[in-house]
């Protein structure tokens, strides 16, 4: 059974349809990638899966449980959450308060402890600025920062939008770098990227969608080796 | 000696506005609405502090806080949250439809005669100056509220959920928090504080009508606008502010019958000067 599965998805702002009958699935342990251009509508998909956004047909199921139409933040104590599109950090409240955000559901004083020091340890930048407010943060700290907050929740699924835009390669290959240890550490993973390159090397499997319908999917490799995928997305 | 009068009497006038548009700010801030009903709040805490006044003064203030507070979440829940999402127009309209409707009430209830206590407490001499025991009462009680919030904001989980709630609610919602939750804590608290200013006000003016919490409401709006509307520190700066305006125009006889007019066009000054308010920022809105 997958992990996640989203079925027939259709999702319209008003008049617009903005996802067109869309279904893939994530299973455990994995990392899938859904790639598209600006537009295709892959932030629309990851707020539907969230509960942010109502789709108007369709069903997502997480762990085999329906979970469309219920709250958000019923959502994320099923354990999956998502680093959103532009990072999103609470820019008035300290970095170690974002952080203390993003273990809001748990209980576990502990387990939280702890996973402040597995946190400061991956991030040394942000345990130098635990005090600092997060609005002071550079573009970089922050998606780490996002990342981080993301990761306290303790998620079995992290989905995260576009991690890496806007920044210097150097910070790109470091998010990936960090994908790849939070996948390590046991969570699956569902990734939204435009950087079709580096997403598809880390994928076992991708998905390309295109104004609103997945039109293409397979292994991470085979995406990569596609002569469509070099054309569209890769550049040459 | 007019000075220190003046100080008091501002701190005093100011504390009230700041504990009023403490709950204006805060609900704009989380639920991202204008509560047009927050000053009619105010008045459902005077009248009840007038009717329990005779068992016993405490039971009075603690009546009028149960009450306020009880009415703050029916309105909530029964008017603005079915609305969650909608224009903010309709909200609006909504808000204004709920004061009218507590006004009404008081006065199928109430009748529409003035109700009133009368109440002295008494001044105590400080050096050469006299002052009154309740304006003391007021400034130590607002001074409390307002340690009180700040702390509570600032170090507690669900502070800083409305703090996260009121900056994106998407994001604050992706932490797990409960939107809805944080905005019922936030009328609750709001009501709370509404009241009790409210029961000051009685006291001072002692004297309640339907339209009691109208005047107040209005300046506490203006204060939190001044302050800049969503910001906690900038509702109790902008009381502050208005509370000395109101307790300096009060010294100079030339100036006290405009004193209403000075405060707004205060208002309109600090909204040309910077439309955000001392405190207030630019926000961005997000799903
Ligand atoms: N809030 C909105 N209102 C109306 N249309 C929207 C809204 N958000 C996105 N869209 C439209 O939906 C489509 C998909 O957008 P989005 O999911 O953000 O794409 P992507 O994340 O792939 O760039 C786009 O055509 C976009 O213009
Ligand atoms: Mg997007």
């Amino acid at each position: 059974m997958a992990l996640l599965e989203v079925k027939n998805l259709d999702v319209h702002y008003g008049v617009i349809q903005a996802i067109k009958n869309i279904s893939f699935e994530v299973n455990e342990g994995e990392i899938v990638t859904l790639i598209g251009a600006n537009g295709a509508g892959k932030t629309t998909t990851m707020q539907s899966i969230m509960g942010l956004i109502h789709p108007s047909h369709g069903e997502i199921y997480y762990n085999g449980q329906k979970i469309n139409g219920i709250p958000s933040h019923k959502i994320v104590k099923l354990g999956m959450t998502q680093v959103p599109e532009g990072r999103r950090i609470f820019s008035e409240l300290t970095v170690y308060e974002n952080l203390l955000m993003g273990a809001y559901t748990r209980n576990d004083k502990d387990g939280i402890e702890k996973d402040f020091k597995d946190i400061y340890a991956l991030f040394p930048r942000l345990e130098e600025r635990k005090n600092q407010i997060a609005g002071t943060l550079s573009g970089g700290e922050q998606q780490m920062l996002a990342m981080g907050r993301a990761i306290m929740s303790k998620p079995k699924l992290l989905m995260l939008d576009e991690p890496s835009m806007g920044l210097s390669p150097l910070l790109v290959d470091q998010v990936f770098e960090i994908i790849k240890h939070f996948h390590e550490i046991g969570t699956t993973i569902l990734l939204v990227e435009q950087n079709a390159n580096k997403s598809l090397a880390i994928s076992d499997r991708a998905y390309v969608l295109e104004n609103g319908k997945i039109v293409l999917t397979g292994t991470g490799k085979e995406l990569l080796a596609s002569e469509e995928i070099k054309k569209a997305y890769l550049g040459g | 000696m007019e000075i220190i009068m003046t100080i008091i009497n501002g701190l005093s006038i100011g504390g009230t506005y700041a504990m009023i548009a403490l709950g204006y700010t805060m609900v704009y801030g989380i639920a991202k609405m204008l509560n047009f009903a927050h000053g009619d709040i105010i008045m459902v805490g005077g009248y009840t502090i007038v009717l329990f006044f005779p068992i016993s003064p405490i039971i009075g203030v603690i009546a009028s806080v149960i009450f306020c507070v009880t009415v703050g979440i029916v309105v909530e829940k029964s008017a603005y949250k079915p609305l969650r999402g909608a224009s903010p127009l309709a909200v609006l309209i909504t808000a204004i439809g709920v004061s009218k409707l507590l006004q009404s009430s008081a006065q199928i209830f109430l009748g529409s005669e003035p109700r009133g206590i009368t109440f002295n407490f008494g001044n105590i001499q400080i050096g050469s100056v006299s002052i009154s025991v309740l304006t003391l009462i007021t400034i130590l009680c607002s001074v409390a509220v307002m340690v009180a919030l700040t702390l509570f904001v600032k170090y507690t989980k669900t502070g800083r959920a409305m703090i996260a709630v009121s900056e994106d609610r998407g994001a604050a919602q992706l932490m797990g928090i409960n939107v809805n939750f944080i905005i019922m804590i936030t009328f609750i608290i709001g009501s709370a504080l509404a009241a009790i200013a409210g029961v000051f006000l009685v006291f001072k003016v002692q004297d309640v009508g339907t339209t009691f919490g109208a005047m107040p409401g209005i300046k506490a709006f203006a204060a939190a606008v001044i302050g800049g509307i969503g910001s906690i520190p900038g509702a109790m700066v902008g009381g502050l502010v208005l509370g000395f305006i109101e307790a300096i125009c009060g010294m100079v006889p030339a100036l006290s019958p405009y004193t209403d007019a000075i405060e707004f066009a205060i208002l309109i000054i600090v909204l040309l000067v910077k439309p955000t308010g001392f405190l207030g920022k630019k926000r961005r809105e997000k799903v």
